[in-house]
C-alpha cells in the first residue's frame, strides 16, 4: 500500500514536554562509548558555559525519534514499518541539548517521494523549549522498500 | 583546521553488546539489531548496527576534532550499506575520516567517510563544527 500523499506538509500536534534527563544523558553517552566529561560531569559543562551535562550531537533522535511514532502507528498514513529502511538523518542545531531542558517536538511530514520502486518518507521535526526556544531540527528520510 | 586537512582516522569497535546496549539507550528496539533470525527473514546477512549508532560514532570523531564536546552545529548522514556486527569477541570495526571542506567565522565544514570492512557506509555525510 503507497503512503497516503495527503500527507505531505501536514504538520502534527506538539509533543507533550519530554525532560531531558542527566542520568539519560550519561547512559546515552556510554552506550555510545563517548567519555567526554561534558556528557558525565555537570561541573565540565558548566565550565563550556552551560546550566548542565550536555548531549552527544545525535541525542535528540530520542525525543524526536519517539514523537515519529505517531506517524508509525497512523493507519491513514500506510507506513510499513517491515519494510522501512533508514535513508538519511540530520541534525541541525541552534543550541546543544542539555539536562533539565524540557523539549517539544512539532513533527511535520516534509516530503513523499518514489524512485525505483521505493518510497522515501521525509520528515522535520521541529525540537523546541517550552518556552518556545528552537533548540534543533531534526531531519529524517525513511525509505520503504517496495513501497510505489 | 584549515581546507584540505585531512583529520586523523578513528576507528570504533562495535560489538553486539554495544547494540544491545545502544537499544536500551535510544529506544530503537528494531529485531534486526539483535536477532539473528529477524535480521535474516528480512534478507539482511545478520544482524546489522543501528544506522543512528554508526552516525554516533562519526558524531564522537567531529567532537574529537573539533575539541569539544558541543561543537557540532550542523551534521548529516546518508545510510548506504549496513554494518553487520558478527557474534563475536572482535565485532565490527568502523573507521572514520574527513577531510575539511570550507573554514569561515570560527566555523569548519567538513566532509566525512565511514567505513566498514573497506565499504563505505555513509554516505553524503557532512557537517558543520565550531572551532573557535
Amino acid at each position: 500500500m503507497p503512503l497516503n500523499r495527503a500527507y505531505v506538509g501536514r504538520r502534527l500536534p506538539p509533543t507533550p514536554a519530554y525532560l531531558v534527563g542527566r542520568e539519560k544523558i550519561r547512559e546515552f553517552a556510554t552506550a555510545i562509548g563517548a567519555g567526554d566529561p561534558a556528557y558525565h560531569d555537570p561541573d565540565a559543562a558548566r565550565a563550556l558555559g552551560h546550566p548542565d551535562v550536555v548531549a552527544p550531537p545525535t541525542f535528540p533522535v530520542v525525543p524526536a525519534g519517539a514523537a515519529s511514532r505517531q506517524l508509525r502507528d497512523d493507519p491513514e498514513l500506510g507506513l510499513d514499518y517491515s519494510r522501512v529502511v533508514h535513508g538519511d538523518q540530520r541534525f541541525v542545531y541552534t543550541r546543544p541539548v542539555v539536562a533539565g531542558d524540557e523539549l517539544v517536538c512539532e513533527v511535520t511530514v516534509a516530503e513523499i517521494t518514489e524512485r525505483a520502486g521505493h518510497e522515501f518518507l521525509t520528515t522535520r521535526v521541529d525540537v523546541s523549549t517550552m518556552a518556545g526556544e528552537p533548540v534543533v531540527t531534526v531531519w529524517n528520510k525513511l525509505v520503504v522498500r517496495g513501497g510505489a | 583546521m584549515r581546507v584540505g586537512d585531512q583529520l586523523p582516522v578513528r576507528t570504533f569497535r562495535v560489538t553486539r553488546a554495544d547494540l544491545v546496549r545502544y537499544a536500551g539507550a535510544s529506544g530503537d528496539f528494531n529485531p534486526i539489531h539483535w536477532s539473528e533470525r529477524t535480521a535474516r527473514s528480512v534478507g539482511l546477512p545478520g544482524v546489522i548496527a543501528h544506522g543512528m549508532l554508526t552516525m554516533a560514532l562519526a558524531g564522537r570523531a567531529l567532537t574529537s576534532w573539533a575539541g569539544a564536546a558541543d561543537a557540532v552545529l550542523d551534521f548529516g548522514v546518508r545510510f548506504t550499506r549496513p554494518v553487520p556486527v558478527p557474534d563475536d569477541d572482535m565485532g565490527a570495526e568502523v573507521e572514520i575520516s574527513a577531510v575539511v571542506t570550507g573554514v569561515s567565522d570560527g566555523q569548519a565544514e567538513l566532509d566525512l567517510t565511514a567505513s566498514c570492512q573497506g565499504q563505505k557506509v555513509l554516505g553524503q555525510a557532512r557537517a558543520v563544527v565550531r572551532t573557535g
